[in-house]
């Protein structure tokens, strides 16, 4: 035989350090806005003054910033509320569902209450309901995989579209506007609004206390740990005691409320409505921003600004170009940075190992 | 009855797209690969067969062959789906990335590439991206001949199709018949259920794991072209394909991974899609027949759970990736 | 008798990180004949036999199959040279039947005609004595169904080197016996047979030639009929059985456990423990024997609240007064201030968290502490700092998670813990399975240190010397029955060798 041995094989790295970790997955987002600049060419323009104007679109003038940190408040919020689930390795993709019960929740007392209660009711109100809801639509997935080992992916990817379909029936239904017709939810009256401060949404303060919340809840607390323990091993959770199932159920309370504020955020702070798109794709996309962070609240503010960024961009650029550069442009950029920040997470974990043997082998 | 009849051909022609795609993931899952692009691959496909099939008529104009405007959408939507697939094998499957994230990854990046494209060309186009009336004419036309479609009730029931319902049927038969009976079929199951074992066996389990997933997006890319061709009248309409992949992935679940059991699944969901249009007698908010779908994988799902029926479970090694020397 | 070289390994190293699996091992195979790989556990015969059968490649050395030097780089190659593995835990997949198992991967031309595979199937049964039906599903198998599953697709195979990865571990006598009559069967028709176990008694009764492995090197081989089970034991422990441990009198036994009616009957409604009943006093070491999968784990594990319990009872005894464990959790265990350690026998998967620090896993027992929800994290740390320094663990820092290190250091940092808790009672499973002899020493050192500070020790142990060297009294246990509680000091290997084997070991 006269087979060779593999050209590469692979081993798993020792510990990279934190910096190297980051800088391979800054060169890929570079990697990834290179490829999207062959695009960019092929479509008839300058990648670089296309990068120019986005940049200049999403962050050239207060207003522009404002409009991007909008986009960032749901994104990163979503992100949060994934980070203690996937910690669990539970694969919670339902954040969007639980993101809409929210929505529901919180719109069912602004639309009830709005001419009747004070702001300073009806706000926490909506607020506790949004999380409460949420939590109740995540924990229901996490009781049937504690009892039964029913698979969670799929059980929270379908629950999403439940949730949104009851809103699409309310909003054409029971709680659409008159005249009749049109399929949307009255905009709030003020006293369900939450006050802007600066322009942005005070909802981004919560997401802001969401953010340090959960690394600390992550890092420092009780509860932060068991769920590392469950995570990493359910057979050490139970020799340490951990009521594994209870863990479990929990922990998809907490990531459904964190979702369920989250919708909260979204119809009282910035539609001021609720409609079928409430979370609007970012339950899925805060799925990619928290495993990219490494669930590590501090990097899905980084990764999330991005991403936002990005997408605000993507939309001047369509504004600048009268319809020629369609806005999903930000969709493929943003999928590309994922694929090329997923293949970087590789080079960070494996390391490769060449063929090395041939001149001792032909010996 | 003609009622009856009518609705099942609504119900066939509306699930045919979800069909494909749910045969797409089946073999997808089969080798153990979750991939939860579905959505965007049936985007990737079905923008990139329109486009493939606009560009050829565009640059040729009156001297285009039908016939050749079909192939080239064929080809342009079953390339790009299986390119997807393929960019998300390689992640997954040599680079090790975690499935769930991949896949949604790949739905962010194919919903987008589809819908820029489809705005793009709709651009290039002035305002419509759209193929000839001859070549739209093929994808509808019925393929069998009249004495079997004139045969009562029967005819317009089973007989009355365009092809591409046809050939997502032999798609079905063929990939039941492949699991069940082949040597390789089996590989492939195995691969999915214990790729370990199926490793120790000389298979070669990465070769079956990109290939079942190249191939599984390729049909899920042709779930896109009957959509953009057969459901849209070949032309471009912005948002239309919006959760038809997600349909497929529940569906995955409904048919319990069995081929033969999507055709008759997907004749089912499709009913559930447009029985709001059609049974208005009940009273039940159309919305609520939207969800119905999905609330039944639920319902599967868990009873599959509890049962713990051991044909019934979804691949073993379903969302993990594979490392021999993993120690 | 002529011999011919079936296979021939030279020089063949294998590491995983900084771990030293196989070092520089030579072995040679021939026709026609068993050869034993025997070695303690973690003696790295499993890992040699994964790089003959392709699932590990060797880092340096030749494998030569006949006279030809060879590269076996997936199972495929192992496949094609007539090499088949049968693995220790069997590589069927569960919802295929049979004979689809056999066939799997198989490149045959043409359809896949069950009868054909049936047919011939059978006649593979009826040349070497099986019986099997190839239509039945794994997953409806007994595991020496399985068993005979493995061995007719490697047969299947055309194989004509064959691997047998502890085999009989699994097995009850009766079907033990039928198994070395279908290898011996496949020897005389000149196959190649080497099997990998750690049980000597097999080994004089089964093989021809005994090869030996120990701490991953090659130690030597030797013909089975100049071989006794005193010159097998040197050779896998490197020295003399006389291992010296020390061994304190039990100083003022106060009774600390009663294990009364204990039974167990595991989620597939086999019998794991039936009636168990003994007393274990502080101040001693009670050793418990039994061969593998006697019911030691279930026995530990009920005491430590982690095991439904049928019936029975299971009473801690402290001056204050006595208390029931059956029907508590460990965290109510825990809580009720019963001062219960156990260092369970998967320390990576149960005892400790791989991928955590020292720290975080010296918190698995205290994270309960702490106000405002907030876990106390600096305790920990510090001891984490005291074990490192008391146990002399070898690892960069306590930030390194516990997977990087050497077994020996991972079993410290986890007796450490257990230690530090200050039990009354304190579990060990294999507390030295896979270990250096130095560390092993350690090991029992500081079982001592615990006997005599009066805590009541249990070591569970599958290495008889050590047993009869350390222990003050042995519980033999038997397919989960009490066989006989035997005085350390006085006991005979025969004797606990007798009673693993059949309940009160009288013949």
């Amino acid at each position: 035989m006269n087979r060779k041995e593999p050209l590469i094989r692979l081993a798993k790295r020792d510990d990279l350090g934190t910096m190297n970790a980051w800088i391979i997955r800054i060169v890929s987002i570079f990697a990834a806005l290179i490829l999207f600049a062959g695009l960019i060419v092929s479509v008839g323009y300058n990648p670089v003054s296309v990068y120019v104007a986005m940049i200049g679109g999403a962050l050239g003038s207060p207003l522009n910033i404002q409009q991007t940190i909008k986009i960032m408040i749901p994104l990163l919020g979503a992100s949060l509320a994934i980070a203690p689930a996937f910690k669990m390795k539970f694969w919670n993709i339902g954040v969007e569902g639980q993101i809409t019960v929210g929505g529901i929740c919180a719109t069912y007392f602004a639309l009830t209450f709005q001419n009747s209660w004070p702001s300073g009711v009806l706000l926490p109100v909506m607020c506790l309901a949004a999380a409460i809801g949420g939590g109740l639509w995540g924990m229901l997935p996490a009781v049937f995989r504690a009892k039964w080992g029913t698979n969670e992916t799929l059980f929270t990817l379908m629950l999403n579209y439940i949730a949104i379909g009851v809103v699409k029936y309310l909003q054409g239904g029971p709680w659409e506007k008159v005249p009749k017709g049109t399929q949307m939810i009255e905009r709030f009256a003020q006293t369900a609004r939450m006050p802007n401060v600066w322009g942005v949404t005070a909802g981004g303060f919560i997401v802001l206390a969401l953010v340090i919340f959960m690394y600390c809840y992550l890092r420092f607390t009780k509860q932060g740990y068991q769920i590392a323990v469950v995570g990493e091993s359910e057979a050490t959770a139970r020799y340490a005691g951990i009521n594994v199932g209870r863990v479990i159920v929990r922990t998809m309370f907490v990531s459904g409320a964190i979702a369920g504020l989250v919708g909260f955020i979204v119809v009282s702070g910035i539609n001021y409505t609720l409609s079928d798109s409430v979370a609007g794709g970012v339950g899925f996309t805060g799925i990619t921003v928290a495993w990219l962070a490494q669930l590590n609240p501090i990097g899905m503010v980084f990764i999330s600004m991005l991403l936002a960024v990005l997408t605000k961009g993507a939309s001047t650029i369509n504004t600048l170009t009268h319809n020629a550069l369609p806005e999903s442009m930000s969709d493929m950029l943003t999928g590309l940075i994922l694929f090329c920040m997923l293949a970087s997470e590789f080079f960070i974990r494996y390391r490769m190992i060449f063929r090395t043997r041939q001149k001792e082998a032909a010996k | 009855m003609t009622f009856f009849v009518n609705f099942f051909v609504a119900a066939v022609l509306m699930g045919t797209t979800l069909m494909y795609g749910t045969l797409g993931e089946i073999l997808t899952e089969k080798a153990g690969n979750m991939n939860l692009g579905v959505e965007g691959l049936i985007y990737m496909g079905g923008s990139s067969g329109l486009i493939a099939a606009f560009l050829y008529e565009r640059a040729l104009g009156a001297g285009a062959v039908p016939g050749v405007s079909v192939a080239l959408a064929f080809i342009a939507a079953f390339l790009a789906a299986a390119l997807g697939s393929l960019l998300y094998a390689f992640l997954t499957i040599t680079l090790r990335t975690n499935q769930n994230v991949t896949g949604l990854a790949l739905t962010i990046f194919g919903v987008g590439y589809g819908e820029f494209f489809g705005e793009y060309f709709r651009g290039v186009g002035g305002g419509r991206l759209q193929i000839s009336e001859a070549a739209g004419a093929i994808y509808s036309k019925p393929l069998l001949p009249a004495f079997l479609r004139d045969i009562p009730v029967v005819g317009k029931l089973l007989f009355s199709y365009n092809f591409m319902i046809y050939l997502c049927v032999a798609i079905a038969f063929v990939m039941a018949w492949y699991f069940a009976r082949t040597r390789s079929g089996m590989s492939l199951r195995a691969v999915g259920e214990d790729p370990a074992t199926a490793d120790a066996a000389g298979i070669n389990v990465t070769r079956y794991k990109y290939l079942a997933t190249c191939l599984g997006g390729g049909i899920c890319g042709l779930g896109g072209l009957y959509f953009t061709m057969v459901s849209g009248g070949g032309n471009w309409s912005t948002g239309a394909m919006d959760g038809k992949g997600w349909l497929a992935v529940a569906l995955v679940i409904f048919a319990l991974w069995r081929p033969l059991r999507a055709v008759w699944g997907s004749i089912v969901f499709g009913a559930l899609m447009i029985m709001y249009m059609r049974v208005t007698q009940f009273h039940i908010p159309t919305e609520i027949y939207k969800i119905l779908p999905y609330v039944v994988t639920v319902i599967v799902l868990i009873s599959i759970s509890i049962r713990q029926k051991r044909e019934n479970q979804p691949p073993a090694s379903l969302g993990v990736a594979y490392f021999r020397e993993e120690r | 008798m002529e011999k011919e070289t079936a296979i021939r390994l030279e020089g063949i190293t294998k590491r995983f990180g900084d771990v030293v699996a196989n070092r520089s091992v030579s072995l040679e195979v021939y026709r026609g004949e068993i050869l034993s790989l025997l070695g303690e556990n973690g003696s790295g015969k499993t890992t040699l036999m994964n790089m003959i059968s392709g699932i590990y490649f060797p880092d340096q050395g030749h494998i030569f199959v006949g006279e030809k030097e060879v590269l076996i780089r997936s199972p495929k190659d192992a496949i094609d040279l007539g090499i088949g593995m049968i693995h220790q835990h069997f590589k069927l997949v569960d919802v295929l039947t049979a004979a689809e198992n056999i066939v799997l991967g198989l490149r045959e031309k043409g359809k896949f005609d069950k009868k054909a595979v049936a047919a011939r199937v059978q006649a593979i049964s009826e040349k070497y004595g099986f019986s099997i039906d190839p239509q039945k599903k794994v997953y409806d198998m007994s595991v020496s169904e399985k068993q005979t599953v493995e061995i007719i697709k490697v047969l299947y195979r055309g194989a004509d080197i064959l691997i047998l990865d502890e085999p009989t571990a699994v097995l009850t006598p009766q079907e033990t016996e039928k198994l070395f009559a279908v290898l011996r069967a496949m020897r005389d028709d000149g196959k190649a047979i080497i099997i990998i176990t750690h049980k000597l008694q097999e080994v004089l009764e089964l093989s021809d030639r005994v090869s030996v492995l120990r701490k991953g090197e090659y130690i030597g081989t030797v013909s089975t009929a100049e071989a006794t089970a005193q010159s097998l034991t040197d050779m896998m422990v490197g020295q003399a059985t006389v291992l010296n441990i020390e061994r304190p009198e039990p100083v003022n036994p106060q009774k600390r456990l009663s294990v009364a009616g204990l039974t167990v009957v595991d989620g597939n409604g086999v019998r794991k423990l039936s009636n168990v009943s003994f007393d274990v006093y502080g101040g001693e070491i009670l050793g418990i024997a039994g061969i593998s999968g006697c019911g030691q784990k279930e026995l530990l594990e009920s005491i430590a609240g982690l095991q439904n319990v049928q019936t029975g009872s299971i009473i801690y005894h402290t001056d204050e007064g006595s208390e029931e464990l059956v029907g508590k959790s460990a965290m109510a265990i825990r809580e009720k201030g019963i001062r219960l350690s156990f260092v369970p026998e998967d320390r990576l998967g149960m005892g400790l968290v791989a991928n955590m620090d020292m720290a975080g896993n010296m918190m698995l027992r205290s994270f309960k502490r702490g106000r405002f929800g907030l876990s106390d994290r600096k305790s920990p740390e510090v001891l984490a700092e005291q074990v490192k320094d008391d146990l002399e663990v070898v690892t960069p820092s306590i930030q390194t998670p516990v997977r990087r290190m050497s077994g020996g250091n991972v079993q410290k940092v986890l007796v450490g813990r257990e230690i530090a808790a200050e039990p009354k009672i304190l579990m060990t499973a294999y507390a030295v399975r896979g270990l250096d002899i130095n560390t092993s020493y350690t090991i029992y050192h500081l079982l001592n240190q615990q006997k005599e500070k009066g805590v009541a020790v249990i070591y569970v142990g599958e290495d008889l010397d050590v047993l009869l060297e350390l222990c003050d009294r042995i519980l033999v246990l038997c397919g989960g029955q009490v066989s006989g509680i035997l005085n350390g000091r006085s006991a005979t290997r025969e004797q606990v060798g007798l009673m693993m084997t059949k309940v009160g070991g009288a013949s």
